[in-house]
């Protein structure tokens, strides 16, 4: 088939290509250069790198980045996979199913800024009864874990719906409980999309900056809030190692997790 | 069988208190501030939790004003062309990955997909690196002869549509290519067997059989780009600021919440608007068109 594209075809995909890596190659020579202005090569060195380790406002975002991703994922993990369930294997009168269906549809259109705004809103009242909603890295968490419930949600629905209700019934012929049903056919048949849902919920999470910025405080500074927080100062041989070392990390980390899953298919 | 509703209604009986912290979640933190930022934009003024609860429409007077629709129309603006641009680059990589050998396709596509788990910072950072004065493109320029005084590539309206390209580029492949990928290739065989050139058999096979891929891509760029706040506010200036930047600066050094919750309910009207022309044009579930010839 392929020899029917004409060659100029090829040549966009590889435009495409370059445009989404060449950037990022050129940071990452960059961030291997001694010299500390301007774009003049001048010798090869690791420096950068070594002084990002040193420096313990960085280590502390790069700590409160984990932080936020793994808790928030955790939250919404469970909190998306009961919504699924719950919205999915019971006969909602058709209005009621509206509303879910609408709250569910809602946040995954809502644009990061409305959602930034929201939450910024809703925690200002409840700091009035609350203080543990003064901004920090638990209104960080809670802001993460509602963008990312109807994400999982959806994800997880995907699942139950090509599992069907065929094993279901039969168990539940065969006189089990309900909560029987959930642990052990339903839940171990779903792990593998509430494993996915919760992948693209801590990935929706590193991704994140805009809701961070709006709901973060004064100690709770994530990594990407750390770059824009130094683009002030200008782009300096850290940032660029910084972000060179998030790229590598990310990268390996979603290569780790395709190798794994193609191992988990395969046995 | 029974009634399958009535079977099920037996059947998990307690699954609907499953949702019940879910929903609740999502009310507190989503629905109800939603609702509130709405409900704000009437208000008169808004400080410090202490409100002025005085019905006005003056917030949305004065986002009609000279100066706000020009951002509202640069948002409209910004989205349509960057989204143009980012369709003419990837309809042909689309093409050229859904006509590869099925392995490489696999390849291709996770190296589309791979820059989205990047964090978008990170990624826009290295734009910054590339365009500024003493930057890389400036270079290149200079060592080509091109200019001899560095060109002002960074915090213009080229740097953010730039941006848009690239930010936007792996939302807009992936669906143009799972519509390629799907046609069957028995059309094209029929229709070059017919007779039809390359041009006509574009025109008539390929560009209504990808119709919903492009919708679908379209909708996926333009939207968010709509409210984008992000991209304008590193890569582009004061002049080319957009209704995400404004927004945020109400809620941020502005302090004028009212007036920046009359630009939220407009960016959501924007978005709700864009939405519903997708849906009205391309009904993901209704059958496709194409399938049919």
């Amino acid at each position: 088939m392929k020899h029917r594209l004409p060659q100029w075809v090829a040549l966009f995909a590889v435009a495409g290509l370059a445009l989404l890596y060449l950037p990022m190659l050129a940071v990452a020579v960059f961030s291997l250069n001694v010299s500390r202005y301007g774009l003049v090569w001048r010798g090869f060195t690791l420096d950068w790198y070594v002084r990002l380790f040193q420096n313990p406002y960085i280590l502390d975002a790069a700590w409160n980045t984990l932080v936020l991703a793994l808790v928030s994922t955790l939250i919404a993990t469970v909190l998306g996979t009961l919504m699924a369930l719950g919205m999915h294997r019971f006969p909602w009168p058709a209005s009621f199913r509206r509303f879910l269906d609408f709250s569910v549809y809602l946040p995954v259109i809502t644009p990061d800024i409305i959602f930034a705004v929201a939450a910024v809103t809703a925690f200002i009242l409840l700091r009035s009864a609350w203080s543990v909603f003064e901004p920090g890295l638990f209104t960080m968490i809670c802001a993460h874990v509602t963008f990312q419930i109807a994400f999982v949600e959806l994800v997880v629905a995907g699942r139950l719906a090509v599992i069907g209700r065929q094993v279901e019934e039969a168990a539940r012929d065969l006189y089990a409980d309900s909560w029987t049903i959930l642990r052990h056919i339903t839940l171990p048949l779903l792990a593998p999309g509430i494993a996915a849902g919760a992948m693209l919920a801590f990935t929706l999470s590193l991704d994140d900056f805009v809701i961070s910025f709006f709901t973060s405080g004064p100690d709770s500074v994530t990594l990407p809030i750390f770059i824009y927080s130094s683009l002030r100062r200008g782009v300096t041989p850290e940032i660029h190692a910084l972000s060179t070392l998030i790229f590598l990390v990310t990268v390996l980390l979603v290569l780790a997790v395709q190798f794994l899953t193609r191992t988990q298919k395969e046995v | 069988m029974t009634d399958p509703s009535r079977r099920q209604g037996r059947f998990l009986g307690e699954l609907p208190l499953l949702a019940g912290p879910p929903v609740l979640w999502l009310t507190v933190f989503f629905l109800v501030p939603v609702a509130m930022v709405m409900a704000f934009s009437f208000v008169e003024s808004y400080r410090h939790g202490v409100s002025d609860f005085q019905f006005t429409l003056e917030h949305y007077r004065q986002a009609l004003d000279p100066v706000y629709p020009r951002v509202l129309w640069r948002s409209i603006v910004y989205s349509a062309v960057s989204t143009a641009f980012t369709l003419l680059l990837a309809f042909p990589a689309a093409c050229y990955i859904a006509f590869s050998p099925p392995r490489r396709q696999k390849w291709l596509l996770f190296l589309v997909f791979l820059p989205l788990w990047v964090n978008l910072l990170v990624r826009l950072y290295s734009f910054i690196v590339i365009l500024s004065a003493g930057g890389l493109l400036n270079r290149v320029l200079q060592a080509l002869s091109l200019t001899r005084e560095p060109v002002q590539l960074l915090n213009t309206p080229f740097a953010v549509l730039l941006g848009f390209v690239y930010g936007n580029l792996p939302y807009m492949i992936p669906p143009i290519y799972t519509a390629l990928e799907r046609m069957n290739p028995a059309l094209l065989e029929a229709s070059m067997d017919l007779g039809a050139g390359r041009g006509t058999t574009f025109r008539r096979i390929v560009l209504p059989q990808s119709a919903a891929g492009v919708a679908a891509g379209v909708t996926l760029c333009f939207i968010p780009t709509l409210g984008s706040f992000l991209i304008p506010d590193i890569l582009g200036g004061p002049e080319s600021l957009m209704i995400g930047n404004l927004i945020t600066s109400q809620f941020q050094q502005g302090r004028n919440w009212p007036f920046g919750s009359a630009l939220s309910s407009l960016l959501v009207l924007l978005v709700m608007l864009g939405i519903c022309l997708y849906l009205r044009g391309f009904d993901p579930t209704a059958p496709r068109e194409g399938a049919k010839e």
